[in-house]
């Protein structure tokens, strides 16, 4: 999985990543973008390309593969 | 001390902890690792969840688009912390700089980041707020619960509120064919956050969308069946909607409660700081070592006379913790002020909102371009005559311009003689925001503070 979000202050609607991830991102009405919080593994070459396209940077895509420093159940004390 | 290198060793070995494991908190905490800190790091947050981003959890959760569950922020670079989840931070311990955690443990640290956020207001009547059915938004897991109950099927939902939340939900409600009530006890949707010209056109939108849309009322009882879920919502004017979801949308509380009695500036209205994010204490004094960023922050903003701003949105969270990471780790003459011209958005049936810098804080506004009946424009708003604010509907590409006029402190009206501005956006109108004594649940900026040009006192002797 990969988890995006995009900066919708930022974002100009341009569309460049609905045209290059359409399975992410879609137009809703003319000018508002909605976008799917976490993608599927087969789409981070998209969500690569969609990101770098973007006119005003507002994609952004993990880093880091799965955060290795949250454990996968967080707990109240878990170190 | 500068120069003395305590700096260099924070840097190198010193204990940052941070309250508020969402997006203020992992913004600042990935900010303090790319600017080089190497000591230890904790992340304490009271949700069981690592963090989350809340704007999808009205937009397209609620739109069966994606799972509550699926709306992890992305992470821009490892912060290597410890994780501290699923326990309240209880108490602090300013002296001996320590954090008080719920399950008793404390946490010590050489430099603190408050940002434990706000929380949704619940339905001041306890036993009708328990009625199954009865619903607030501010968390995953009340997404989940209410995605869920409208994945079901009811009859009617009423949306208790019309700011930009209660509008959201009314709107994915209509989109997946819910008949919706929508019950305001101001004049009209969004009319706190942007004023009764543009809060008309937003009445317009959600009746054109089948909103049976209620304004000037207020719920004042909730109704529950024999097996305790709710049934009916009894308005102000007499008249019942019957619902069997509610959604009890009426703003938000700022998480300070924890901080009584600490000597921190805490209280209902947020977390006083600096305009570097750095926290008063209760006697007005700056403290070097706390600071606090987003949505429980309260800040003097330089485009806006030094006022004390609390801003509920998105993009604040993100650059107040950037300038509270840099802050932390900077000498006092490298330090940086908060200075981001405020900006929101908001999607609502079909039309993309968005605003730059304090609507509310306007008094007049003008129609610079397109028009309110085409429901396509850009507002700007004037307050003592500069720009201080302006929204757009669907004219987003815009913003930045106003944003320029607003950073500059422009002249209102605005000189410019546009391109596309139309007969009836010629001059400017009130702009017709709710008397500020009377409370609303719409305003995302709110000014929490005096401003420091006004030198008047009121003195009301007790009788
Ligand atoms: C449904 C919804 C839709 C939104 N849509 C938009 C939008 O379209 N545009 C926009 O600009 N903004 C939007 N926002 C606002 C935006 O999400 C917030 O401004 C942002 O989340 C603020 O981040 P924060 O980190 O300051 O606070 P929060 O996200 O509130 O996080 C604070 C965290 O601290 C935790 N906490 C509280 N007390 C304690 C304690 N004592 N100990 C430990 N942890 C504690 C809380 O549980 C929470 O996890 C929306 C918010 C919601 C709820
Ligand atoms: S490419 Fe960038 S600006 Fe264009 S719609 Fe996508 S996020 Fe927005």
């Amino acid at each position: 999985m990969v988890r995006l979000a995009v900066d919708l202050n930022r974002c100009q609607g341009y569309a460049q990543c609905a045209f290059l991830a359409p399975d992410v991102f879609a137009m809703h009405g003319d000018e508002a973008l909605l976008y799917a919080p976490e993608a599927d593994e087969s789409q981070r070459a998209r969500l690569a390309q969609a990101a770098a396209a973007c006119p005003v940077q507002a994609v952004l895509v993990d880093a880091v593969d799965v955060p290795a420093d949250v454990p996968d159940e967080a707990v109240s004390g878990a170190r | 001390m500068p120069g003395d290198g305590s700096l260099e060793r924070l840097r190198r070995e010193g204990r940052i902890v941070v309250v508020g494991a969402s997006l203020a908190g992992l913004r600042a905490a990935e900010a303090l690792r790319a600017k080089g800190f190497e000591g230890s790091l904790t992340m304490i947050g009271d949700e069981p969840h690592e963090p989350y981003d809340r704007p999808p959890l009205s937009k397209q959760v609620l739109l069966g688009r994606a799972a509550a569950d699926r709306t992890a922020l992305p992470r821009l670079r490892p912060v290597d912390a410890t994780w501290r989840l699923g326990v309240p931070a209880s108490g602090l311990d300013m002296a001996a700089r320590r954090v008080r955690l719920a399950d008793g443990d404390e946490v010590p640290y050489d430099r603190l980041l408050i940002a434990t956020g706000v929380r949704a207001r619940p339905w001041p009547h306890e036993a009708e707020a328990e009625l199954d059915g009865v619903f607030v938004l501010r968390t995953r897991d009340d997404s989940a619960a209410l995605a869920r109950r409208l994945d079901a099927g009811p009859k009617r939902v009423l949306v208790i509120g019309a700011g930009f939340t209660g509008s959201e939900i009314a709107s994915a409600c209509r989109e997946r064919g819910l008949p919706v009530t929508v019950a305001e006890r101001g004049s009209a949707p969004l009319v706190g956050a942007l004023g009764g010209v543009v809060g008309s056109v937003a009445a317009e939108l959600q009746r054109e969308h089948g909103v049976d849309l209620r304004c000037g009322v207020m719920v004042t009882a909730l109704e529950g069946d024999t097996s305790g879920r709710v049934r009916a919502a009894h308005l102000s004017d007499g008249s019942t909607v019957e619902a069997d979801v509610v959604i009890v949308s009426l703003g938000a509380t700022r998480n300070t409660e924890w901080l009584a009695g600490s000597g921190l500036g805490a209280g209902p209205r947020g977390i006083a700081c600096d305009a570097g994010c750095r926290a008063f204490d209760i006697r007005g004094i700056v403290t070097d070592d706390i600071y606090a960023a987003g949505d429980v922050a309260r800040s003097p903003h330089a485009l806006f006379g030094y006022q004390f701003l609390s801003l509920e949105h998105w993009g604040n969270a993100v650059s107040q913790a950037r300038i509270a990471a840099h802050n932390m780790l900077s000498e006092s003459t490298d330090r940086l002020p908060h200075m981001e011209v405020p900006a929101f958005w908001s999607a609502q049936f079909g039309v993309n909102i968005k605003s730059v810098g304090a609507p509310s804080l306007g008094t007049e506004i003008l129609i610079s371009q397109g028009s309110l009946q085409e429901r396509r424009f850009v507002g700007v708003y004037g307050y003592q005559g500069r720009v201080i604010g302006a929204v757009a509907f669907d004219h987003a590409r815009w913003l930045p311009f106003y944003r320029e006029l607003i950073e500059t402190t422009a002249s209102f009206p605005p000189p410019f003689d546009n391109v596309d501005r139309r007969p009836g956006g010629q001059r400017p109108i009130d702009a017709d925001f709710p008397d500020p004594s009377v409370p609303t649940h719409g305003p995302t900026v709110t000014l929490s503070g005096y401003s420091p040009a006004d030198r008047r006192m009121t003195f009301t002797p007790a009788h």
